[in-house]
């Protein structure tokens, strides 16, 4: 008597699915796969800035890259760049989530001041380091100079060991907040009685924190390492601001290589080339870190 | 008694170890701070410093050796687009936030609950993503920018920044979907719902802090994102504060330092003290366990 | 020497507010199966932890093995504990699971490996060893936290409700494993529950606690046939003890003793049975109903075992009787137990069958 009742639309899982999804896969194929796409296309051409006309010219680009060596001075100091940070914004953020989550008088205050640095934006965090470094007016200077530490003005900035530093210091010193929070997770996450069991057994302070708590977080520092590497792989707006690559490109990063190369001079197959090299080596890292973490998951 | 006195140095020990392990978190804590908000307390307290004071090599950086004066904040807030960027800031930031809310639930929620052939695969292949750098695709989305019509205007940012915003948004939101128990759900269904008033009116609520987690996850990237916006966008009234301040008030080799401190901290606190509510809340709501006999 | 003894113990929490234990003062002899039993929320938790160590009380002490422990966090207490949840260390296999006491303890690889194959022995766990703890079932991860607390050689057990976790059916015979298994070892053990079968059948002595204050401490016999109030006459045995107003005080009997008047020999209390319904269990008959020796119709239940084949029917009344040696008496103020008092009020058995 009664047809059957088809199930309403809202009612269709994989319908719904596929509606739910294909919003943000069209959306991301548009916006970042036609781009990725133009991107290669521009590293195989000649466009630049005065001479928009679109040629393909091969490898050029590529060969012109890998003949330079600010290239691969670009290059080596990405590398040394994101492993150092990557490992001082693991132990500084550790130390840091064990703080946040301590109890404290005080704590409401230090939990607001240590946010501080991953919630302003780079360009202008960056911009008071730049101040906080300068060779003249430095403040961190006059405090050392008070302190009888050192004669004369550091340069920061201007010299190129200490130059690679500063930018690794700024890079931490923005990124720790962030590590520490996910870490912070991570840390809530452990049992608490397996915790208590631990003390119960006669483990103190240091054996419970490497025997039970870090193993079992590690999962979680492994994504807060990757996270930091991505946003230092990936940052230019540090350089950029702080050292502009210099002096004489002892700082300069693949990102702002490309940046320089592909706006200023207005080379636009040569920036593209650049940053193509990003993305190889992020990809092997995250799915380095990623195996990694999918190994280490305990249920 | 030999064992009662040993007990008692025990004791004492323990305490000492114990007090000495408090003093070590507060020397930590205070260098934490110290080393965090150093350079804001110094931008605070150099907003405020006449030039006469500032550009002098050996006066304390950190104390008023002249008056202070609010000329600065007043060039900051009357002569620059400052209100003009925060408030550029403000909505652009806030329809990106609810675009990447509108894209992401929907897409995690298929991703972690509709058994979608290829899920995992294609969680991860999101992820991925957002791996690829902005300064890669920024030269070709610039060409994008200028055919949509949206060269030079906030408009774009709105546009593009969720392609940054909702990779890891997914990624979040997959995460505290796994913690809700599927049962929930079910009974929402079992009780009249359909799958989509499920989702609406039982699963949403539950991932509250999963999206609160978003929602400053986003506001922050988008607040601090540089380089599109500085690829995209010359005119001053449509710039955000992130690129703004910077470009107006550094003109050349003259850098505006004390309006730009002022930036800096006003943007910085309000942003701190919301995230600050949120990781409280956040926090207690995870060590509150059942206090039981 | 008392093994584990607290003196005046007070756990205030939340600023005074919550008092999670009031006032207690416990002591256990050696190698006995102390139960703390009560309900949720009574303390029960909270003063096991408090003997921990995990746990500083507000006021009074905890002595371990005679010595004041307070102020002594939990490994220097020479403690074993065992949560609910077992707590097994979900990265580390069975052996270095059992093993990691001693580790913390600086005994070296030979001898820990040979205590840990002794305490695995006892439980008969030892070709677990390389297993970690997800692939164990409920009673190979209960045993793997026992030989974990076993090897450190401790001055008492501390379980924290360890069969909560297991199934029914998993669970009496984990108990029977249990109390073997410490009557073998021999070690002072303080055992946390909100079930009082378990405790009926673990215990050597059982401390009845409620609202942060022990009620009653004794043997399950002393808890179960003289209990000190009424919280632990309704709180021990299954069905709870009946309670019939009458004046000042209130009338306490046990289902079990409220039979048909011909199984009652002796002095006995004639008792009018109105029925309303029965249960079937286990081959005893639970007779629910109402009976008017008290100020008002009270709504009881009989326990009638196998052996009293009466027929009783559900709308029917019938003269039933209690022993009166197995009478108890309450205050009705203060539920406290109070002697006994002559019941003269008592209608006498009116015609009814007699």
């Amino acid at each position: 008597m009664t047809a059957p009742a088809r199930r309403r639309l809202a009612d269709r899982d994989s319908t719904l699915g596929w509606l739910f999804l294909t919003p943000t896969v069209v959306y991301i194929l548009a916006l970042v796969g036609l781009p990725f796409g133009l991107a290669v296309a521009f590293s195989l051409s000649d466009v630049t800035g005065g001479d928009p006309s679109f040629d393909w010219v091969g490898l050029r680009n590529f060969e012109r890259i890998l003949a330079d060596p600010v290239f691969w001075r670009s290059l080596r100091n990405t590398f040394v760049f994101t492993a150092i940070s990557m490992l001082l914004i693991v132990i500084f953020g550790k130390v840091l989530a064990n703080i946040l989550l301590a109890e404290f008088r005080g704590r409401w205050l230090v939990r607001f001041l240590v946010l501080l640095p991953w919630t302003t934006p780079v360009a202008l965090s960056t911009l008071t380091w730049l101040w906080l470094l300068d060779s003249v007016f430095s403040p961190i200077d006059w405090v050392l100079r008070r302190l009888g530490l050192i004669e004369s003005n550091l340069f920061w900035l201007g010299q190129p060991n200490l130059a690679m530093a500063s930018v690794i210091m700024v890079h931490v010193w923005r990124l720790v907040p962030l590590a520490a929070v996910i870490m912070l997770a991570g840390l809530l996450s452990v049992p608490k009685d397996v915790q208590e069991q631990a003390a119960v057994d006669g483990a103190g302070y240091w054996r419970r924190m490497f025997e039970i708590t870090i193993p079992l977080t590690a999962p979680v520092i492994a994504i807060s390492a990757l996270f930091g590497a991505i946003f230092t792989f990936t940052d230019m707006a540090v350089v950029y601001v702080l050292t502009r690559g210099g002096p004489t490109n002892e700082t300069q990063v693949l990102a702002s290589w490309a940046f320089f190369r592909g706006i200023e001079g207005s080379d636009i197959g040569q920036g593209a080339a650049i940053a193509l090299f990003l993305l190889p080596l992020l990809l092997a890292a995250a799915i380095a870190i990623l195996r990694a973490v999918r190994r280490m998951e305990v249920s | 008694m030999a064992q009662l006195v040993q007990v008692d140095r025990e004791r004492r020990r323990f305490a000492r170890r114990h007090r000495a392990g408090r003093v070590t978190l507060y020397v930590l804590a205070v260098l934490a701070a110290l080393a965090a908000a150093g350079p804001f307390v110094w931008a605070a307290i150099t907003t405020f410093k006449q030039d006469s004071d500032l550009y002098r090599r050996n006066n304390n950086p950190f104390v008023f050796n002249k008056p202070p004066t609010t000329d600065h904040v007043e060039l900051l807030l009357n002569r620059t687009g400052f209100t003009t960027f925060a408030w550029n800031t403000l909505w652009v930031g806030t329809l990106v936030v609810l675009i990447t809310l509108a894209l992401s639930i929907p897409a995690a929620y298929s991703l972690a609950r509709l058994d979608m052939p290829w899920a995992s695969r294609m969680g991860i292949a999101i992820f991925f993503v957002y791996l690829v750098p902005p300064t890669l695709l920024f030269l070709s989305l610039s060409r994008i920018v200028v055919a949509l019509g949206l060269q030079d205007s906030a408009w774009s940012l709105v546009v593009i920044y969720p392609t940054i915003t909702i990779p890891v948004s997914v990624w979040l939101l997959i995460g505290f979907l796994k913690t809700i128990p599927r049962d929930i759900e079910e009974q929402a269904m079992v009780d009249g719902h359909s799958r989509l008033g499920a989702l609406v009116r039982v699963v949403v609520p539950l991932l509250f802090p999963g999206i609160v987690a978003v929602v400053v996850f986003a506001f922050t990237l988008t607040a601090s994102e540089f380089i599109y916006a500085l690829a995209f966008i010359s005119p001053s009234a449509e710039k955000v504060i992130s690129t703004g301040v910077p470009t107006e008030l550094v003109r050349g080799d003259v850098f505006f330092w004390q309006s730009l401190q002022a930036a800096t901290v006003l943007v910085a606190v309000p942003v701190a003290l919301v995230f600050n509510l949120f990781l409280n809340r956040f926090i207690a709501g995870f060590t509150q366990g059942a206090v039981k006999g | 020497m008392a093994v584990v003894e607290v003196r005046n113990l007070c756990k205030h929490f939340d600023g005074g507010r919550v008092r999670a234990i009031d006032g207690i003062d416990l002591a256990t002899g050696a190698g006995e199966y102390l139960v703390l039993l009560g309900p949720s929320g009574c303390g029960k938790t909270t003063l096991l932890r408090t003997i921990a160590g995990l746990e500083e009380p507000t006021e009074g002490d905890v002595l371990i093995g005679g010595q004041v422990v307070t102020g002594l966090p939990p490994r220097a207490r020479k403690i074993a504990m065992v949560f609910q949840s077992y707590a097994l260390y979900p990265h580390k296999s069975v052996l270095a699971n059992i093993v990691f006491p001693l580790r913390a303890a600086g005994v070296e690889r030979g001898a820990r490996e040979e205590r840990a194959r002794w305490a695995a022995g006892l439980l008969g766990i030892e070709h677990l060893f390389a297993r970690k703890p997800r692939q164990l079932s409920g009673g190979e991860r209960q045993r793997v936290a026992l030989a974990r607390a076993l090897v450190r050689d401790p001055t008492v057990f501390l379980l924290d409700e360890p069969l909560s976790n297991l199934d029914a059916k998993l669970r009496t015979s984990a108990r029977d494993e249990l109390k073997r298994f410490q009557q073998e070892v021999g070690v002072t053990t303080v055992y946390v529950t909100h079930d009082q079968s378990e405790a009926m059948g673990l215990g050597d002595r059982i401390a009845v606690m409620s609202d942060g204050r022990v009620r009653q401490v004794g043997a399950p016999v002393e808890v179960y046939d003289d209990p000190a109030d009424t919280f632990v006459a309704t709180f021990i045995g299954s069905p709870p003890m009946n309670l019939v107003p009458h004046g000042d005080v209130l009338l306490g009997f046990r289902p079990e003793h409220l039979l048909p008047s011909e199984h009652v020999p002796g002095e006995r209390l004639p008792v009018v049975l109105s029925v309303q319904r029965m249960e079937y269990l286990s081959g005893d008959r639970h007779v629910y109903g109402t009976v008017e020796i008290g100020d008002e119709p009270t709504r009881v239940i009989a326990r009638l075992p196998a052996t009293v084949e009466t027929p009783v029917r559900p709308g029917e009344r019938h003269e039933f009787a209690i022993s009166v040696g197995r009478l108890r008496f309450f205050d009705t103020g203060s539920g406290t137990r109070t002697d006994p008092v002559r019941l003269a009020s008592l209608p006498a058995a009116s015609g009814l069958g007699a």
